[in-house]
């Protein structure tokens, strides 16, 4: 059974459209990127998954309906949907005694252990904390709780890069065993790239790809285009270019490597140059491609 | 099943509906501390002054002439000239030991109605606002749970605090009072009657538990606004139903509805037996009339309006969305 399983998922907003059509299957034990643009419908995915939003189209989460049986998904489904929306007059021992006092699944020693790693003091007010240490109080929380399914809504936005370096690496350390399942949106998508086993772009309600991570070089090769080679790069139909340093850098969709080689340097591209290179607006694309 | 499963610990046991009410006290704590300082303050003012105690319990028993506490005087002058000349001196000293008992009932009777209102306002559009709900939703918490732990802050909670802080300021002022008579040389057993506390703590619990029930509705309301506004829930509170009197008065030359909310608002003396009319108002005939409060058809019709009121907050957080 897929962790999560959607089918023509869509969403409308008066006469915006949010979600149009979406189709995703998450298997267990997946770490999952999703990646778009601001207004690609990433959160309002991630709010149908997490029974937070009604959408047509199918969903099982779980084996749950997300919307209809919200309740009893929740205690295997974690989630932090932003990173400051911790109530700020609670106390960090309050925060604890509360989740512990709810949740069936919460182990407070193990939260308990990984507070003591951070600074955070447990008879501070939330307001008290910096934005990092909420986020520590928060993750620790949440990794705490022994759910299935977590899904994480651009968890390190605003965060310096100290912090959202040890709250990923905690993350797969610490929590991640195989067994869980991890949702991630972020803007960020270099710094998740390791961590990812598969990623999915989404743009403008719907997914331009899904991919595994194993995949990814199979798939799309980036040729540092000598500029004598050039033409003959260009005639095989890049997908994307761009300007290097002394190169032209050139993204082809094919798993032909070796004919590629005679062009120049051949590697995977990053996930961040695949997103602008999907991304970028089809004309533009067949312009700089021609 | 996978392996997570497997090896997990058996779930706790837990208490959602008992830690989220819990929940609503640390963040609001003036629940509790609002009518504990203005009871405080009822007894600072006792204590303030409770040197002429003795003097107005001698007046009281007849044994002396002469002025009472000027705090009664000037209570008496405000109830208006009539009842001024009616007293007489040891009627007078009676009220002016009477007074900072019912005064203390009173006044945290209105703190915490005060605090009610704005708690239930609040309740459920605050964690709108900051976007807490979130972080609330993420926990398997039900939207029922929730809206009920809200919604005994106003029904249940506040009035036992209120119950709970008048009677041991009461107690207080009564415990302080008995040693300050002893001290002067008087018996005690003669200040107990005149304080009239036994009427006046039965008013108090009973008075201020059908007073909860009577104003769930107004409650109910409240907290619905705090589910449906996105902005200006004070208005959304008052607006809508003076608007929808003004619209019966002028369309049908009729104020059923405007009757109905002052009734509502005003409310409680169903509660009691009619008073008998006469110049005096007498604590002690102030009798609890359950019978007439449970046939009073407006006090179900009012908590049917509360429930319905609840269930709407229920469907309505499930789909509201941040501010």
């Amino acid at each position: 059974m897929a962790c999560i399983d959607a089918k023509g998922l869509r969403k409308t907003y008066g006469r915006t459209v949010a979600l149009d059509g979406v189709d995703l299957t998450v298997e267990a034990g997946r770490i999952v990127g999703l990646v778009g643009p601001n207004g690609a419908g990433k959160s309002t995915t991630m709010g149908a998954i997490l029974g937070l939003t009604r959408c047509e189209g199918e969903l099982k989460v779980l084996g749950h309906d997300p919307w209809a049986q919200r309740d009893r998904l929740m205690e295997e489904v974690s989630f932090i949907a932003d990173v400051a929306v911790l109530p700020r007059w609670m106390k960090v021992a309050q925060a604890l005694d509360y989740v512990e006092g709810v949740h069936p699944r919460f182990d407070r020693a193990k939260a308990e252990m990984f507070l003591a790693r951070t600074t955070v003091r447990r008879g501070a007010r939330i307001r008290e904390l910096s934005k990092g240490m909420v986020a520590q109080l928060h993750l620790a929380l949440i990794m705490a709780i022994d759910a299935r399914l977590l899904v994480l809504d651009e968890p390190t936005l605003g965060l310096d890069l100290l912090f959202r370096k040890s709250f990923y690496d905690s993350l797969l350390n610490d929590y991640f065993d195989g067994n869980r399942t991890i949702l991630v949106s972020t803007h960020q998508v270099e710094e998740i790239q390791h961590i990812l086993t598969d990623v999915v772009f989404l743009d403008r309600g719907k997914v331009v790809l899904a991919l595994k991570m194993e995949d990814l070089e199979r798939r799309y090769a980036e040729v540092a285009v000598r500029p004598e080679a050039l033409a003959a790069a260009r005639a095989l139909g890049p997908i994307y270019e761009r300007q290097g340093f002394d190169r032209s850098l050139l993204i082809f969709e094919t798993d032909e490597r070796t004919r590629l080689a005679s062009f120049g340097e051949v590697r995977t591209p990053s996930l961040s140059d695949l997103f602008v290179a999907l991304m970028s607006p089809a004309p533009a694309r067949a312009e700089e491609a021609a | 099943m996978s392996a997570a499963s497997e090896t997990a610990p058996a779930p706790r046991r837990v208490r959602p509906f008992y830690w989220s009410v819990r929940r609503e006290l640390w963040e609001n704590r003036a629940v509790y501390l609002a009518p504990l300082a203005v009871a405080a303050v009822a007894l600072a003012g006792f204590l303030f002054a409770s040197h002429g105690l003795a003097q107005e319990l001698r007046v009281a028993m007849g044994q002396a002439s002469g002025t009472v506490h000027d705090t009664f005087s000037m209570m008496t002058e405000r109830n208006g000239a009539r009842v001024t000349t009616t007293l007489s001196p040891s009627r007078t000293a009676g009220f002016a030991i009477v007074i900072p008992y019912a005064a203390t009932s009173f006044a945290v009777l209105v703190t915490t109605t005060l605090v009610g209102i704005f708690y239930a306002l609040g309740a459920l559009y605050g964690e709108r606002r900051d976007r807490t709900v979130l972080f609330w939703k993420s926990l398997p918490v039900s939207d029922t749970t929730t809206v009920l732990s809200k919604a005994v802050i106003p029904l249940i909670v506040l009035p036992l605090v209120a119950i709970a802080v008048a009677l041991a300021a009461q107690l207080l002022m009564l415990a302080w009072s008995f040693a300050v008579v002893s001290l002067a040389g008087m018996d005690p057993s003669e200040l107990l009657p005149r304080t009239h506390i036994a009427a006046i703590s039965t008013i108090t619990v009973y008075g201020f538990a059908t007073l909860a029930i009577w104003w769930a509705p107004i409650a109910g309301w409240l907290l619905l606004v705090s589910a449906w506004a996105k902005r200006m829930t004070v208005l959304w509170a008052v607006a809508p139903p003076a608007a929808l009197s003004l619209f019966e008065f002028l369309a049908f030359r009729t104020d059923h509805l405007w009757r109905l909310i002052t009734t509502r608002l005003h409310g409680g003396d169903n509660a009691f037996q009619a008073p008998p009319s006469g110049p005096h108002f007498d604590i002690d005939r102030l009798l609890p009339d359950p019978l007439r409060f449970v046939s009073d058809p407006g006090v179900w019709g009012g908590l049917v309006f509360f429930a319905a009121c609840l269930a709407a907050c229920v469907w309505l957080r499930r789909r509201r969305d941040p501010i």
